[in-house]
């Protein structure tokens, strides 16, 4: 599967400015593997030792949170697009 | 103005430290940034009698908050009223009860005039001119009008389905308002991209840990109020977390610099059932929360994806304190105990808070002997929708001491 990540502002210096790539995966962790694979260090930015994706780091597939799916798990089709968005805060 | 004592922003994970910018990610380990301040520059020169000395504003504290000299938005903003709430203690049963009143925030009555102030003073000294915020509605409003006050441009993004109030507070300001087709969570993530795109100054997103810094300045307040001394027990709202974490900090500030004593203060988070990611996590003993799809009235608090509740969690438990949460119905019951006992006419989450502490009361979680306070952050008047059909209604009679008459007698009223 073709996928099109969108890279948040603090990843970009990894991605050489970009803030769209396109990667091949299956699955979400696959996705995070290749994103590893072309822009080496994303991978520790996006996940703990153990490779669970952080718990300030939110992952979306199109308009849902991968927690409400399957999380790294989660399978992907041709032209998913997948959002990496930093925990923000608002209200109290 | 002494130097200021802001020393660098610090990652809240690996701690790793950044110069003061408008950024808020760690770029190692995409961690959250905090401000840290070298305290030590205060001693002996941040004084009790230095403070009473000044204005009554939430800026008699401006040392321990993260900007440079004297603010240039939001000058007037904070110091509200800490009220002893003698008629709710005799219905709750408890001894010395207060509500720090943020309620009548200086000038769109919600603790966010507090945090913005620190915002957009900050990203006018970045040289911003553009400012912007993704909000449930008070933030919106705070927005909006400190900016308009300031002379900025502003953006607000917010849920579509908002209340009117909070709409409207926020749009007669001049402001460029956005509603967004979805919940929150969706409107957070949104600006979180459009932040990274346009050139502005996003309060809760690239501002974000001055922001955040802002509500110290309500516990503070609260601990000169109560004859500098800290509460044994304080209560506050939680949506992302982020006010619990900053009242834990604010009472650590005052001890380190020797203006309280240590009072054991324990941090209790409220939430409503119907959002209530934090809360579970602290009943179920886990410090790992799980997003929700919010549902609930106390749409301030309707955060389902929680920024600062790993954080929340701990200074909770670390505190010693609890976590609750209550039923929309028992909101609104709560809201019409505040206002009939205290004429306090608080927002959607002052109900949640109020009605959270008497089910911690109930259940011997808060203990019925020792000082409370209970953090009310909002105005009821921008939340109407949800008492509108739970407060009684005019009667309708005409000008005729006649019909006034049959009315009192009905209620039982005697004349002179």
């Amino acid at each position: 599967m073709s996928v099109s990540v969108r890279i948040p502002t603090p990843l970009r210096k990894l991605t050489g400015g970009a803030d769209e790539v396109s990667v091949e995966g299956a699955t979400v962790g696959d996705v995070i593997e290749s994103l590893e694979a072309a822009h080496p260090g994303l991978k520790e930015r996006l996940c703990d030792d153990a490779g669970e994706i952080r718990r300030f780091v939110n992952v979306y597939v199109n308009d849902e949170d991968v927690r409400f799916l399957d999380g790294r798990a989660t399978a992907l089709k041709d032209g998913d697009e997948i959002s990496i968005v930093p925990a923000i805060a608002g209200g109290c | 103005m002494s130097e200021s004592i802001v020393r660098a922003l610090k990652c809240r994970e690996c701690g790793q430290e950044y110069p003061i910018e408008p950024t808020h990610v760690c770029e190692f380990c995409f961690g959250p940034l905090e401000v840290a301040y070298d305290y030590h520059k205060l001693e002996g020169k941040f004084t009790r009698e230095l403070i009473e000395s000044r204005p009554q504003t939430m800026w008699r504290y401006k040392e321990l908050l993260p900007i440079d000299g004297e603010p240039t938005v939001g000058a007037q903003n904070g110091f509200t009223p800490l009220v002893r709430a003698k008629r709710l203690e005799k219905v709750l049963g408890v001894k010395e009860l207060y509500i720090k009143n943020d309620s009548v925030c200086y000038p769109t009555l919600s603790f966010k005039d507090r945090v913005v102030s620190v915002a957009l003073s900050k990203a006018v000294e970045f040289g911003f001119t553009t400012v912007a915020c993704a909000s449930t509605g008070n933030l919106a409003g705070s927005v909006a009008a400190n900016a308009a006050a300031a002379g900025l441009e502003s953006y607000v993004f917010i849920p579509h389905d908002l209340e009117q109030g909070k709409v409207l507070g926020a749009g007669i300001f001049g402001t460029n308002i956005i509603g967004i087709k979805g919940k929150y969570d969706d409107v957070n993530r949104l600006c979180s991209e459009v932040a990274g795109k346009y050139g502005w100054a996003f309060v809760n997103v690239n501002v974000r840990p001055f922001y955040a810094e802002g509500s110290k300045s309500l516990a503070y307040e609260m601990m000169e109020q109560l004859g500098w001394k800290a509460p044994k027990h304080v209560v506050v709202p939680m949506a992302s977390g982020s006010l619990c974490t900053k009242v834990d900090k604010a009472i650590k500030e005052f001890i380190k610099l020797g203006l309280i004593e240590d009072a054991g203060t324990a941090v209790y988070g409220a939430q409503a059932t119907g959002c209530s990611p934090i809360s579970k996590s602290v009943k179920d003993g886990t410090d790992m929360i799980h997003p929700v799809h919010a549902d609930t009235i106390a749409k301030s608090l309707a955060i389902g994806n929680p920024a600062d509740g790993f954080y929340a969690n701990r200074v909770i438990n670390e505190s010693g304190g609890w976590a609750e949460d209550i039923s929309d119905e028992e909101v609104i019951a709560a809201m019409k105990l505040l206002a009939e006992t205290e004429g306090i006419f608080a927002e959607t989450a002052g109900g949640v808070t109020l009605g959270c502490a008497m089910k911690m009361i109930e259940s011997g979680k808060l203990p019925r002997d020792e000082s409370i306070v209970l953090c009310i952050t909002g105005n009821g008047l921008k939340t109407q929708e949800a008492v509108v059909d739970a407060i009684t209604k005019p009667r309708i009679i005409n000008a005729s001491l006649k019909e006034f008459d049959v009315l009192a007698e009905a209620d039982g009223v005697a004349d002179a």
